[in-house]
């Protein structure tokens, strides 16, 4: 069951009954966590409705005995267009919808073009800038370094950054710390090992001694990933292998020169590395943690509090765009409308494999997984966390961490759980959760531990 | 015999090009298809994998995307997609900015350190170490400091293309011929007069042979810095089609960056020619 019920259906509780108050027992509330998050409905019009709708009703009726009353006897569309015909639902509805003004209407927001800016991207074309009042100009960038720059120099309002670059920043590590802080994760997923053709026998991890990997930049889930694939196989990655920091679309390049012999990279350049048939699929990013956030969409502490309704329209936006990219039946659209020029720039086939998950895996072989990459804004801490730890584990930050702090101070759950829950979608009840990384159980609340679980790390 | 040695080059030029064309041609055709594959998979692969097509892009290849870029040039989609027109624009107009800057400082300073030995020799040192930093070194320095990608770029184009301008005008400065300045001042001619009309014209083919070398510099290093700032200009264009793997946008582009560039250099040639003088 989603949160947007009806709100004129008499058996409904409008009164909390679970801990974030939009289901009608805490039963309901762990279904709808489960569920996928962000569970858009038909019109979002209808959902905003219906969210301002229950508020009247419950300011109406503060009896839910009552309320159900009155429903019973009169039928619930009578009671609509009863309430309609005194309280202007639809003017409430469209000034819930826009929130405050805009501080700044024209705003500019930088991505990469890679497929995990898909929800930043899509925006654009599709309307979802435009239906929350802003007049987004998202601008194509050369590189994760420069996207940083120009954010801290203010060129950007916002950007599209890889998930651990906001916590690196913020920390001060590989530029001057400025408090940056995350309102939504673009995507989940959506990665993969590509290794060259010639490395076609040579499947398995623990021969993979002496080898060269790509990954996109230093502070990206693209390093921490393949590290711990390879730590968990018994190659260290500081001494077994060679990690190089290279652009993405040089990644592909790279791999026809034989300069490298593989990459952990976002998608669309492993596709595209099959497409042109100078590689195969060696495993998704997906088989080493399902559901791992890749990019973020970031902004700076700055922004938030000089501009905060800007802010708001903007996350809600994205988190819009995610929602509607997280159905599989838009997909093929969301390819069609992000492959010009103008946004990635990359064939539309490429594109359709990425994200509908039918793709072909450069061994001869048509794969099917419609969860290869997927898209959920919700900004887990417990990301952050585990960020962090990879972060300590591999000599990127030194002596003692506050991950919990850290965490808390630069992924904004909180925020993010209001907006979500103001524009009827459900966050979850929690911003810490628990997951697997090949396996291995990563408890939040005990990083340390979990940090000292590892065989394989730099030694400080 | 002057116009049959231009005809026979330019015959020699013309049986070039064509050797080149055809050895391009050969070289990029495709082979027959590697392996057999179902159809299905092949759908979902490209030419490169399924044909046999070279991953280079042959001289027709190019030529009929060419004519795609010439038929509308100035075309905008949007903040990341405009026509090659518009992209040599932007990049024109940033090495214009720079470049004039540089002239505006270079000029004036290298008449005051040419007509002083004194300063001549004390800023001698500075000039030495700053000249053959590479421009592009200062991005990091310049995005930090100012904060602006594009204009970051303009002084990129400032700083490179100051120094050949600098050290011409002061060469040429101080090597206008002795008796020439002796006749001005036995003529009792004030300095700014002796400056504009005796050492002026006398070094002008020297000050514009500097800023000859200076805008084929600075041609050079908009390419490099806007591939690097990204957003608009012909080295953004090369980087997005790079992103692309675009390797028949790319040779395009190198093509209109040497006609530009050439361009560029004629007109300052011919700026020299102008003022040149017989001695």
């Amino acid at each position: 069951m989603s949160t947007f019920d009806n709100p004129f259906d008499p058996d409904r509780n409008l009164r909390a009954g679970c801990a974030c108050g939009q289901h009608r027992s805490a039963l309901e509330h762990e279904q709808a966590e489960s569920a996928l998050r962000c569970e858009p409905i038909e019109s979002e019009d209808k959902r905003y409705e219906g969210v301002v709708a229950s508020a009247v009703m419950r300011a109406m009726f503060p009896q839910d005995m009552a309320r159900r009353a009155f429903l019973k006897s009169v039928g619930a569309s009578t009671a609509l267009a009863a309430l309609s015909q005194f309280f202007p639902l639809q003017t409430a509805t469209e000034v819930f919808a826009q929130g405050g003004a805009p501080e700044k209407k024209d705003l500019k927001v930088g991505f990469i073009p890679i497929t995990c800016a898909t929800p930043i991207i899509m925006a654009a074309p599709l309307g979802f800038y435009s239906k929350h009042g802003l007049n987004v100009e998202v601008v194509k960038t050369a590189g994760w370094a420069v996207v940083r720059d120009k954010t801290i120099n203010k060129e950007y309002d916002a950007a599209h950054m890889l998930a651990p670059m906001p916590l690196a920043i913020s920390l001060g590590l590989g530029s001057n710390a400025i408090p940056f802080a995350v309102p939504a994760i673009e995507n989940i997923n959506g990665q993969g090992i590509t290794l060259a053709m010639k490395h076609k026998d040579k499947r398995d991890p623990k021969s993979w001694k002496g080898l060269k990997f790509a990954i996109p930049f230093d502070y990206s889930m693209h390093n921490y990933l393949l590290r711990y694939y390879l730590a968990e196989h018994g190659i260290d990655p500081d001494t077994d292998v060679q990690l190089r920091s290279v652009p993405p679309p040089e990644m592909v390049a790279n791999l026809r020169a034989d300069n490298i012999d593989g990459f952990l990279a976002p998608d669309n350049i492993c596709q595209r590395a099959i497409y042109d048939g100078v590689g195969f699929m060696h495993i998704l990013s997906k088989e080493i943690w399902d559901g791992h956030p890749c990019c973020s969409f970031a902004a700076s502490r700055e922004f938030i509090t000089t501009a905060p309704n800007s802010f708001a329209a903007l996350t809600r936006a994205i988190v819009d765009a995610t929602a509607y990219a997280s159905k599989a039946e838009n997909r093929k659209q969301i390819a069609e409308a992000i492959a010009p020029a103008n946004y990635i720039n990359a064939p539309v086939t490429v594109l359709e494999q990425v994200l509908t998950g039918t793709y072909a895996d450069g061994l001869g072989g048509v794969k099917t997984d419609p969860k290869r990459v997927d898209f959920d804004p919700f900004p887990w801490q417990s990301f952050a966390v585990w960020m962090l730890t990879q972060m300590k584990r591999w000599g990127q930050i030194k002596g003692d961490v506050d991950y919990k702090a850290i965490a808390e101070q630069v992924y904004l759950a909180t925020d993010t759980k209001k907006l979500m829950t103001e524009m009827g979608l459900s966050p979850p009840a929690s911003a810490y959760k628990s997951f697997a990384v090949m396996g291995k159980t990563f408890d939040p609340a005990k990083p340390e531990d979990y940090l000292a679980g590892f065989k394989i790390r730099k030694a400080s | 015999m002057n116009s049959s040695l231009r005809l026979r080059a330019g015959l020699v030029s013309i049986v070039l090009l064509a050797a080149f064309l055809g050895v391009w041609h050969l070289a990029t055709r495709s082979t027959a298809p590697v392996t057999t594959m179902s159809p299905e998979y092949a759908k979902l692969m490209g030419l490169t994998a399924t044909q046999g097509k070279s991953a280079m892009p042959g001289p027709l290849d190019v030529g009929a995307k060419l004519w795609d870029h010439l038929k509308r040039p100035f075309y905008d989609n949007g903040p990341n997609d405009k026509g090659l027109g518009i992209q040599l624009g932007y990049s024109i107009a940033r090495v214009g900015a720079g470049y004039l800057l540089a002239v505006l400082v270079a000029i004036p300073l290298g008449f005051l350190i040419g007509m002083s030995p004194l300063l001549s020799k004390a800023l001698d040192p500075f000039i030495q170490v700053l000249k053959p930093i590479s421009p592009l070194a200062w991005m990091p320095l310049a995005l930090y400091t100012i904060k602006d990608s594009s204009i970051s770029a303009i002084f990129v184009i400032f700083i490179c293309s100051i120094w050949p301008m600098l050290l011409n005008t002061v060469f040429g400065v101080a090597s206008v011929r002795r008796e020439w300045i002796n006749v001005a001042r036995t003529l009792e001619v004030g300095t700014v007069r002796r400056a504009f009309t005796v050492i002026l014209p006398a070094a002008a083919p020297t000050i514009l042979t500097g800023m000859r070398i200076s805008i084929g510099i600075a041609w050079l290093v908009i390419v490099a810095a806007e591939m690097l700032v990204g957003g608009t200009g012909i080295g953004y264009f090369v980087w997005n089609e790079w992103n692309n793997l675009s390797i028949t946008n790319v040779i395009i582009a190198i093509l209109l960056i040497g006609v530009v560039g050439m361009l560029l250099d004629q007109i300052l040639a011919r700026f020299t020619r102008m003022v040149t003088f017989p001695e």
